[in-house]
């Protein structure tokens, strides 16, 4: 890779960086409890839950660090914390 | 699994933030306000530093970086040179508070003096993350840092919050908000009223931080909204140099927003400071009076 | 055109006939006048640009950063406490590869504070990584501002220019000047069209941060660039000449040195001094030639050595000093420049804060020269010290 003059980048290699390898509590989302409010998506500091053709809400595990403000702050408290195993 | 439906985030996955940063949200938060036709300027600090090591960045917008104090100046040349062009990007300084209520004043103030058309976004984490923690002018009272430590002889940061946004309104910026991450709606409206408001505008983002607070960083938001309900923080509007809107709140004791947080602790431990929390009560008390925060209940 | 008018006037002329779309100004003696002048033009409707009054020159400096970055062409000027004051930009601005170019009229620094002419601020700045050239009389100062736009702008370097020419001595002295006029200046210098742009239709992170694995490499980079400015100032400056017929292609101009024994060094505006004491010195039989110094950086190291190779001795005077080493920093690039060569190399550091060189004080340095005293400073007031 040559280096871009002046230190600049085009988008998308953040992406590169698996943030998901950070984790040390993994969330769980249950669509049962989940009423499609999407604040999890909103508040989601990484921008990685995503709402999927049904209207519910999933992570993508390879960016979530497992910060555990979704499940704080889900009002029908359908988000579990639990400790990843490695 | 059901499909995935596509989002457009602009501030993209793979930043370094620490997770449960208030800092990271904010950007995604008011990158969602903005839109495409962005040019995002960005001081040096937490956001600028987790958000493009070379060759990783986060951003999806045309962006740039120069120095820690020189956003607002940076700016001002764009704007000028968009104009020149005839393009018709609107421009975001994102802006720590260290940066913008300490070493950018001097830029900031000939900015808004000179009134260039752009808005700016300090995201508030109250003191120098980046460098580890060190007291700014936005360093609430009695807050310890690592320049104004609590310790046997002192109670932490002695000063109260530098008011930028009184500071802005002199200048004569006409839109001035002050705006949080636990009202992510209300802060999406903010910026994107500054963003389109002609002239140079102002939005101030509480934006706590888990790893300089103290904290666990599933409590962001819970916190943030502690910091309006004991009125600590305001969420107000200013128009034209006068408060148009605020945040009415049912109040608690700020007790509960100081025990939350180890940047506090010293006011509990080993022995409770009456007197210290009665001041920092004393402030909250000064903000419900001065933008009228006290919801009245009354029982009938 | 031929025309007579003060040098803030013919730069600040200059400067409108390159068409920059954004201009920040502070004012700064003895700069001021090349600022009123350009907001002059842009009130009268003679330059089409943005002016934006800064209110410090950290910010006028940023100000350029932003608008270079966004796409226009944009210009300031400054010297002395200003260039000191904006310093952190000044490494940014070259390590960014913006190709900015900034017009210094050269001061003293203080303390003590004085608002006369040396060359201490631009020097001090050698290490950033802007080109550097230094003007001898105003027709050069007004010249080398198209050069510099014309370099800078150049895809093999986009690198920022300094254009240095006396304060005082040239900024306010009457010359005539041969002016180019705009259909010229439009035919040299091509409208300013960078790669890569502030662009919402294609976004870059400009003002990235460079880690350990990655820094290194920016700055050789950099450095390179230095390196190939030689060549794209010896063609733009041929091309100027064959336009113009005034050739700016060398970094180095010597004067009668073909058969000089005593070789004088120096830059700007002492240089016109150097020339009319050397023309007396050779009436009376010495042989003597002067080595101007019209491009400081990149450092001309080889074309000095190659010029100085046949001397007996070189004398070079520096309108700076770099405190607590042996000199000034032209002397200490000078005898570089000649290492492995026999031939002593003396520097004299004179003129500090405005002091003036007269022809005599060039003879004077020449005798000292011949019988080996040198490297300090000349021209000392010896009841004060």
């Amino acid at each position: 890779m040559t280096l871009a003059v002046g230190c600049r980048a085009r988008p998308g290699k953040s992406r590169d960086n698996k943030t998901g390898s950070w984790r040390v509590f993994k969330p769980s989302f249950d669509h049962e409890k989940c009423s499609k409010c999407g604040m999890c998506q909103t508040l989601c500091p990484e921008g990685c839950v995503h709402e999927d053709a049904e209207g519910f809400f999933d992570p993508d595990f390879t960016y979530c660090k497992g910060c555990g403000i979704c499940a704080t702050e889900c009002p029908k408290e359908a988000i579990a914390m639990n400790q990843e195993e490695k | 699994m059901a499909e995935k439906k596509k989002t457009c985030e602009l501030f993209d996955c793979g930043h370094r933030a620490c997770g449960g940063c208030g800092a990271a949200l904010t950007a995604r938060l008011v990158m969602q306000a903005a839109g495409t036709e962005t040019i995002v300027v960005n001081s040096t600090g937490c956001m600028e530093v987790f958000s493009t090591p070379y060759p990783e960045t986060a951003w999806k917008v045309p962006w740039i970086h120069s120095l820690f104090e020189n956003a607002s100046a940076v700016a001002s040349g764009i704007e000028a040179s968009l104009k020149k062009q005839g393009r018709k990007e609107k421009i975001v300084i994102m802006a720590g508070d260290g940066a913008t209520f300490d070493i950018g004043m001097i830029c900031i103030s000939g900015a808004f003096e000179r009134g260039h058309d752009f808005a700016y976004i300090c995201y508030d984490n109250e003191a120098y993350m980046n460098t580890g923690i060190q007291r700014s002018g936005a360093t609430p009272y009695d807050a310890s840092t690592t320049t104004s430590p609590a310790g046997t002889c002192s109670f932490g940061n002695r000063r109260p919050k530098k008011d930028m946004p009184a500071i802005l309104a002199a200048h004569g910026a006409p839109y001035i908000a002050t705006a949080s991450i636990a009202y992510p709606a209300d802060l999406k409206q903010k910026v994107e009223k500054a963003i389109n408001t002609p002239g140079p505008c102002y939005v101030q983002v509480h934006a706590p931080c888990c790893t300089g607070w103290g904290f666990e960083g599933d409590q962001t938001i819970a916190i943030a909204k502690l910091a309006i309900e004991t009125g600590l923080w305001v969420n107000f509007e200013m128009v034209d140099g006068k408060v148009t809107k605020v945040k009415k709140v049912v109040r608690k004791p700020v007790e509960e927003y100081l025990k939350t947080q180890k940047r506090f602790r010293h006011l509990f431990k080993p022995k409770r400071q009456d007197a210290e929390i009665a001041l920092i009560q004393a402030i909250a008390d000064r903000n419900a009076g001065k933008y009228g925060l006290d919801i009245n209940l009354r029982k009938e | 055109m031929m025309e007579i008018t003060e040098g803030s006037h013919a730069v600040a002329e200059a400067v409108r006939l390159c068409r920059p779309q954004v201009v920040s100004a502070y004012p700064i003696t003895p700069q001021t006048h090349i600022v009123e002048a350009l907001a002059d033009f842009v009130a009268n409707g003679k330059l089409d640009a943005e002016y934006i009054t800064v209110e410090n020159e950290l910010s006028a400096l940023s100000a350029c950063v932003g608008a270079s970055a966004a796409g226009s062409r944009t210009y300031s000027a400054t010297t002395s406490q200003g260039l000191l004051l904006m310093t952190e930009v000044v490494f940014n601005a070259a390590g960014m590869r913006l190709p900015i170019v900034m017009s210094i009229a050269n001061r003293a620094v203080g303390a003590p504070l004085s608002i006369w002419n040396d060359m201490q601020d631009s020097i001090s700045l050698r290490d950033a990584g802007w080109l550097q050239f230094y003007a001898e009389d105003n027709q050069e100062a007004t010249d080398l501002h198209f050069l510099a736009y014309k370099v800078a702008e150049s895809k093999e370097i986009q690198l920022p220019v300094f254009v240095c020419f006396d304060g005082f001595i040239l900024s306010h002295t009457y010359e005539p000047i041969d002016m180019l006029l705009q259909e010229q200046v439009d035919q040299y210098l091509p409208k300013f069209d960078p790669a890569e742009k502030l662009d919402a239709k294609d976004p870059i992170s400009f003002g990235m941060y460079a880690t350990p694995e990655y820094y290194l490499e920016f700055r050789y980079e950099m450095d390179q660039a230095q390196k190939r400015a030689k060549d794209v100032i010896a063609k733009a400056g041929k091309e100027f000449g064959t336009m113009f017929g005034r050739d700016y292609s060398a970094l180095t101009v010597g004067y009668l040195l073909d058969d000089a024994e005593t070789v004088i060094v120096a830059m700007g505006s002492v240089c016109g001094t150097v020339k009319d004491a050397i023309d007396e010195m050779r009436a009376a039989g010495k042989k003597v030639g002067l080595l101007k110094i019209r491009v400081f950086r990149p450092f001309p190291s080889e074309e000095i050595a190659k010029a100085l190779s046949k001397v007996k001795r070189v004398a070079v005077l520096d309108k700076n000093i770099s405190l607590g080493a042996k000199g000034g920093a032209t002397a200490i690039e000078v005898r570089d420049a000649m290492y492995g060569s026999m031939i002593p190399v003396k520097g004299y550091v004179l003129g500090l804060g405005g002091r003036d060189i007269r022809k005599k004080d060039i003879k004077e340095i020449v005798s000292l020269c011949e019988n080996g005293i040198g490297d300090q400073f000349y021209g000392l007031r010896k009841e004060l010290i």
